[in-house]
């Protein structure tokens, strides 16, 4: 199976879809221990994106160019945290398929991680520090586990779901050590980081848009 | 829940439709870089061999930051989303817009979205030949200790900071003595600021955090982040006691010294109220010895329609002295 750029669109209109339900509840969830506004810069980000990448010509467009451009919409749109964050993966991501017109399915499992490693170098994140990365980082390294034994991307997509939500329910012990909450000390403990939450949703949204 | 009630048209449109109205009341002042709406340069600041100063931060604190651009202040600001960053690109605009060959400040609250989209956009004007340096305010007390004041926010002091800063571009300092100038403006500046009541994004008008009838939360952040301390609503003196006892054990007061003071609205509360806090603090540093040199009372850094208060110290020397007195003048904010 390969994968060819509307392929790629599709799974950004997913994602944009995922973040367009589940916006209030994004900012429910960082109104506890934020400024209770990740929602709408998620939703109105991919929003963006998703029109941005209506306007693309498919058949011209590479699957590098659909990352690019989701990327610059994206930052453009948001701006905030997750601006740079996003678009910095979503630039890792399109270069990691860089010069090829159609993605094999191995190619399709390591975006995770290379999204995953723009957002840790833009961030400078550690795990445990209760950021969106605790998500990433655990999806990216279950998927890095399974291609390395040879996976079928079906499954690898559907352990690296759990897996981000496994990481996301981390965070709800931990003391947050970076971003706004971060000022919180031992009030941020007990209640999920947004960021993780949404980049749980992220990823299921990637891994059914393949499924 | 219920839903707060504000005059806009669409959640989605109040930044654009406030920017329109902005440059509309104060065309003599300020307008937008042509294709770049959200970046606000000033009319009369920019000029030949000048350091450009760009402010800028998420929209909902008006007048900061839009309203302090002007001649003797901010040459440009870059305005976000409410209470989020603004991009790169809109940074960019206004650096590329002030610049006048003496290099560009870029001085903003300390936030990891903003800190995150200004250093892109100043990597991006390295490139472009700029020249850029960037000054984080931190005067927020109550956001970390004092051994950790680089992890502090920027809140309503970012006032002082922008005005000192901006009166040493305006006096043609060079690059270097105007980020000196902004450093010591913020290590000398200190905010503690008081919430009575949650505010809320105009694209969700619901209220971001909740609050109980008699209650107040000290040290609240100016997008609605919890403070430090949660506690029984307390008179008006008591309240200004408790913010200037934190400040005093930071700025350490001695008798014949300098304050310039800010007294700030979150956005509900009232200048009755203001002026009553006021009172207050001139009781107190006159107690101290402490000359207050001049004063402001009134929304300065606000947080949407949030109720609540802050006090800001600037502890000055003759240097800054002299800054804060230079005269200035933009859309929401005039000295001199």
């Amino acid at each position: 199976m390969t994968y060819e750029t509307p392929a790629f669109i599709a799974m950004f209109t997913a994602i944009a879809r995922s973040m367009e339900e589940n916006r209030d509840h994004l900012c429910a969830l960082d109104g506890v221990i934020g400024d209770a506004d990740h929602g709408i810069a998620m939703q109105q980000g991919f929003a963006a994106v998703d029109k941005a990448l209506a306007a693309l010509d498919a058949g011209q467009a590479s699957p590098t160019d659909v990352f690019n451009t989701a990327a610059k919409s994206f930052l453009n749109a948001v701006g905030a945290s997750s601006g740079p964050l996003y678009a910095t993966a979503m630039m890792r991501a399109g270069a990691s398929l860089k010069g090829k017109a159609t993605a094999s399915a191995q190619d399709v499992a390591l975006l995770i991680p290379a999204m995953t490693k723009g957002i840790s170098d833009r961030g400078k994140a550690q795990p445990g520090d209760k950021t969106m990365l605790d998500a990433w980082q655990t999806a990216a390294d279950r998927v890095l586990a399974l291609v390395e034994q040879g996976s079928p991307l079906a499954q690898v997509l559907t352990e690296a779901v759990a897996a981000a939500e496994a990481g996301a329910q981390s965070t709800i012990p931990m003391e947050a050590k970076l971003g706004r909450s971060a000022r919180l000390g031992q009030r941020s403990v007990g209640h999920i980081d947004a960021g993780a939450a949404s980049a749980a949703l992220v990823i299921k949204a990637i891994s059914e848009s393949f499924g | 829940m219920t839903l707060t009630k504000k005059i806009i048209n669409s959640g989605d449109d109040v930044v654009d439709e406030m920017v329109e109205g902005l440059l509309l009341a104060h065309s003599g002042i300020v307008t937008s870089v042509p294709g770049s709406p959200r970046s606000i340069i000033a009319r009369h600041g920019p000029r030949p061999g000048k350091v450009g100063m760009v402010i800028g931060g998420g929209s909902g604190h008006e007048p900061t930051f839009v309203g302090f651009v002007g001649k003797g202040l901010a040459d440009a600001a870059a305005i976000g989303n409410v209470f989020a960053s603004p991009p790169p690109d809109p940074i960019l605009a206004c650096a590329v817009a002030v610049n006048q060959g003496a290099g560009v400040l870029f001085c903003y609250g300390n936030y990891a979205g903003d800190v995150m989209n200004f250093d892109m956009a100043a990597e991006m004007a390295e490139m472009d030949g700029i020249e850029v340096r960037t000054v984080v305010t931190t005067d927020d007390v109550a956001s970390a200790p004092r051994d950790q004041r680089h992890k502090r926010r920027g809140v309503a002091g970012n006032f002082f900071v922008f005005k000192a800063a901006g009166a040493a571009c305006d006096l043609m300092l060079p690059l270097d003595e105007v980020v000196r100038v902004a450093n010591l403006a913020n290590d000398r500046t200190y905010t503690v600021g008081v919430g009575l009541s949650a505010c809320s994004l105009p694209q969700t008008r619901r209220a971001n955090f909740h609050l109980g009838d008699e209650e107040m939360e000290v040290g609240l952040g100016i997008h609605g982040e919890p403070g430090i301390i949660r506690q029984p609503l307390q008179t008006a003196d008591a309240i200004v006691d408790d913010m200037l006892d934190r400040i005093f054990a930071e700025m350490n007061p001695q008798r014949g010294d300098r304050v310039a003071v800010l007294v700030n609205s979150l956005g509900s509360t009232t200048l009755m109220e203001l002026y009553v806090m006021n009172r207050r603090v001139r009781q107190r540093l006159d107690a101290l010895g402490v000359e207050v040199h001049a004063t402001w009372v009134g929304p300065y850094c606000t947080s949407l329609e949030m109720a609540g208060a802050s006090v800001t110290l600037m502890h000055l020397d003759d240097e800054l002295t002299r800054l804060i007195d230079l005269p200035c003048d933009c859309a929401m904010f005039r000295a001199g």
